[in-house]
């Protein structure tokens, strides 16, 4: 038993830190921290609720589209427009959160996951004619090779030429990201931060040029998708197969769904949406989602414990970071009192279960290429795998879309400030199940609150001293050498998690961490 | 084989949002693959020696090869997000099993610093988490720096996210002809390259205010002034760059200018969807 301390954790969004526990080799206990605390419901009171599209962009540059969605969805509640955005406009706010949730996986998988399986070093050895490799070959042999060094070191397994295909598409999936938010800008004026999507529908109107371009961008990249990420994802899951049954999680899946298939239905609970709402456990039965069953608890976050236990629409956010037995900015959302996982593996595996015939052949014949059940999805590589079946899935709906457009016809619709007003956005954003609540008094933001899917999944302990789906995942994980935690590293970044972290591996023995008990 | 001078540079996150780095990624030409790998300009090679986004080491090693890098000095800091001055509110790494403050990690690493780019709005001048009330007491490096009495110079690259030309143009002026003069920034610290004219004085939709035609509604042509364009009062060359390899901008897809380069964002700006109150000021060419 050594002690091992990791901190911190790159490849991630934002600031989030996991300490885990080891004893003979197997993570005993995990705790998950976010470590920034900006407040930006605190940001949002008093101000004028449009506005709340713009700032909740900000949460995040990764995946600004996402919250512009939830906010423009909420706002729309809250005006009373919410079956009155016209077709247009719905079907503009598809494409553009379709064309950021491809550039965002792409990124995931390439240039985020991808370094903790292909070793870039190996190209010193190259002795082809692709472009890309020859200049990574001269770049290790000028001997500065940060930022791919330092790194862990010990279990790159894949074959030397798919290792270098990899390495080679490693940088050419930097193109394919970059386009996807050129495709998106074209109907969403600038990423990151779009301006188009607004309360009352978008601002950019469709034009056949527009179209046009926006679709050979989608055709390009539906090639990429078919071609190389998704083949790429499968020739990782074939070499490193024990990762089917590494990182189960917590076993409950909960997506609000995505992209709005109906324009006149205003409960978001009953709208038509390509990826299906509800949750599902490991039977794998869609439950219909009922929203008053989700709570915020606070017992281990940073924030007044008076606060715990409330639904969103009563949220309240009072930081207190001296309290003693928290070890997080992250709340934890819970349904039903227990853990839920969010993200692509949930609204595919709510989709798939719903019968979908689309993402039910996608899965089926995944599955069948390992001769595994539906139950491997659970785990690293399913997390993996369903966020590249679902990219797939997004894109090739997307064609459909773009003719559905109507040029000359309206995108958006006037509204009227409400005096007062509640609203409610519910989308999966390219994480998963995000929430944006807003209450209006005297037409200001009077509370607004937001849970986002790495609060999910990345969430501490719960007032029931229940981990969140991050810290279980960890949890019962066999570390092979404990200098190179790669496991660890590969379970946080399966989930994609939105928060940089700093991960803490100790032995029970090792270093005092105050309040922190090893059950 | 020719010898390639190394640019170590050190990209801080603080309290930000990693807009700004995803930005960068979107740089055109060159690519952001040119910028990790290839010589950004003949014979000079930029180093990332830590980047919590792109790197592949974490943990010790990560921070380590940070150290190493603020031990060797002579090296670019690149700060993203605005600065905590309360350091519960944002860490990175440990030392010694204590949290480090990002607060702190900025004043030890630009001490040894070349320059530093305060890259986006928030590094540049408090952004985001800075508009009222600021709950996590949030500062511009501009003004962390001088709170520690730190003189390394600061250059603002602001933008929310800031176009990656900004940036890849800030940083390929320093590689060849060294670090700004005083005569190249305006009075907030941004290059005059980028920010020298108003999003006005360019604006396509001109002729529209000009003959005071005005949009009535959101999604129409016409100049944007009366819903809340602050085009006319921000200085950013979005009209003659275009955004995202020239695909669109905010004005042009009717969405229009949040000023979102400007001091005091989003404040100064806000409500957004509401008209200036003052005229829009000519700024002498």
């Amino acid at each position: 038993m050594g002690r091992i301390v990791i901190d911190p954790i790159t490849r991630i969004e934002g600031h989030l830190k996991i300490e885990a526990v080891v004893e003979n080799g197997v993570v005993k206990d995990a705790r998950s921290s976010g470590t920034l605390f900006r407040g930006i419901e605190l940001i949002l009171r008093g101000r004028d609720p449009r506005d709340a599209q713009r700032i909740t962009q900000r949460i995040c540059g990764v995946c600004p589209t996402s919250h512009s969605t939830a906010a423009t969805l909420n706002l729309d509640s809250a005006f009373g427009i919410a079956n009155k955005i016209p077709d247009n406009g719905r079907i503009l706010r598809n494409l553009i959160l379709g064309a950021a949730h491809i550039a965002d996986h792409i990124l995931h998988f390439y240039h985020l996951a991808a370094l903790d399986y292909v070793d870039v070093a190996k190209v010193a050895n190259y002795e082809g004619n692709n472009l890309a490799l020859k200049s990574i070959k001269s770049f290790i042999e000028r001997g500065e090779l940060a930022p791919f060094v330092p790194r862990y070191e010990g279990d790159y397994r894949l074959p030397e030429d798919v290792n270098l295909q990899a390495v080679a598409h490693y940088a050419e999936a930097f193109n394919m990201r970059r386009k996807a938010q050129e495709m998106l800008s074209i109907f969403g004026g600038k990423m990151p931060h779009n301006m188009t999507i607004v309360p009352g529908g978008v601002t950019e109107v469709p034009t056949v040029d527009k179209i046009a371009s926006f679709l050979w961008r989608l055709n390009e990249l539906r090639d990429f998708i078919d071609s190389v990420y998704i083949p790429d994802v499968l020739a990782v899951a074939g070499v490193y197969r024990d990762y089917f049954e590494i990182g189960q999680g917590c076993g409950n899946l909960l997506s609000y769904g995505s992209y709005e298939l109906d324009g006149k239905e205003a409960d978001l609970t009953k709208r038509a949406r390509l990826f299906k709402q509800g949750v599902v456990s490991a039977d794998l039965k869609l439950e219909k989602l009922d929203l008053t069953k989700i709570t915020e608890e606070v017992k281990h976050s940073w924030y007044a414990d008076g606060t715990s236990g409330r639904k969103p629409t009563e949220g309240k956010t009072e930081p207190q970071p001296a309290k003693e037995a928290a070890y997080s900015w992250v709340k934890s959302p819970r349904y039903d009192g227990k853990v839920y996982e969010v993200g692509p593996l949930a609204r595919m595996v709510a989709t798939y279960v719903s019968g979908n015939p689309m993402v039910k052949s996608l899965v089926d014949s995944t599955l069948a290429k390992f001769n595994a059940s539906p139950a491997a999805l659970f785990s690293v590589l399913g997390r993996h795998a369903a966020r590249a079946l679902g990219t797939k899935y997004i894109a090739d709906s997307m064609p459909a879309w773009l003719l559905e457009l109507k040029p000359g016809e309206p995108v958006y619709v006037e509204y009227e400030l409400p005096e007062e007003a509640h609203g409610m956005g519910l989308v999966d954003a390219a994480r998963g199940a995000l929430g944006h609540w807003i209450e209006i008094k005297d037409r200001k933001i009077a509370n607004y609150q937001c849970v986002v899917p790495s609060t999910w999944n990345a969430s501490p302990r719960d007032d029931k001293g229940q981990p969140g789906p991050i810290e279980q995942a960890i949890m019962g994980t066999r570390i092979k050498d404990e200098a190179n935690p790669v496991e660890i590293v590969r379970i946080v970044r399966s989930f994609d998690p939105c928060l940089a972290c700093a991960i803490h591996l100790i032995t029970p023995k090792g270093r005092s961490l105050g309040e922190f008990r090893v059950s | 084989m020719a010898k390639t001078d190394e640019y170590p540079v050190i990209w801080l996150q603080g309290a930000g949002c990693s807009g700004c780095s995803v930005s960068v990624l979107n740089t055109e030409s060159p690519t952001i693959k040119n910028l990790l790998i290839d010589e950004v300009i003949p014979g000079k090679h930029i180093s990332l020696k830590f980047h919590p986004t792109v790197m592949a080491g974490q943990g010790e090693a990560a921070i380590e090869a940070m150290e190493e890098t603020h031990r060797k000095g002579g090296y670019l800091v690149v700060v993203e997000g605005a600065i905590s001055k309360d350091s519960a509110y944002g860490a990175i790494g440990e030392e010694d099993g204590k949290p480090v403050s990002i607060f702190n990690r900025l004043a030890s690493l630009a001490e040894k610093a070349i320059a530093v780019i305060a890259l986006g709005t928030c590094a540049s001048f408090g952004g985001i988490p800075a508009g009222s009330p600021n709950p996590s007491q949030c500062l511009s490096v501009s003004q962390a720096l001088k709170s520690k009495n730190i003189t390394t110079p600061v250059i603002n690259v602001p933008g929310c996210a800031p176009h990656p030309d900004w940036f890849v143009g800030t940083v390929a002026s320093i590689l060849l002809l060294g670090l700004p003069k005083p005569e190249d920034l305006d009075d907030v610290g941004r290059p005059k390259a980028f920010y020298g004219k108003l999003i006005h004085e360019n604006c396509p939709r001109r002729a529209y205010y000009d003959e005071k035609k005005f949009a009535k509604k959101l999604s129409e042509p016409g100049c944007l002034y009366e819903l809340g364009c602050k085009g006319p009062v921000t200085y950013a060359d979005c009209p003659l760059r275009l955004w995202n390899g020239g695909a669109n901008w905010c004005v042009q897809s009717g969405g229009m200018c949040i000023g979102c380069v400007e001091p005091g964002f989003p404040d100064i700006v806000s409500p957004i969807y509401e008209k200036m109150i003052a005229e829009p000021a000519e700024k002498e060419v």
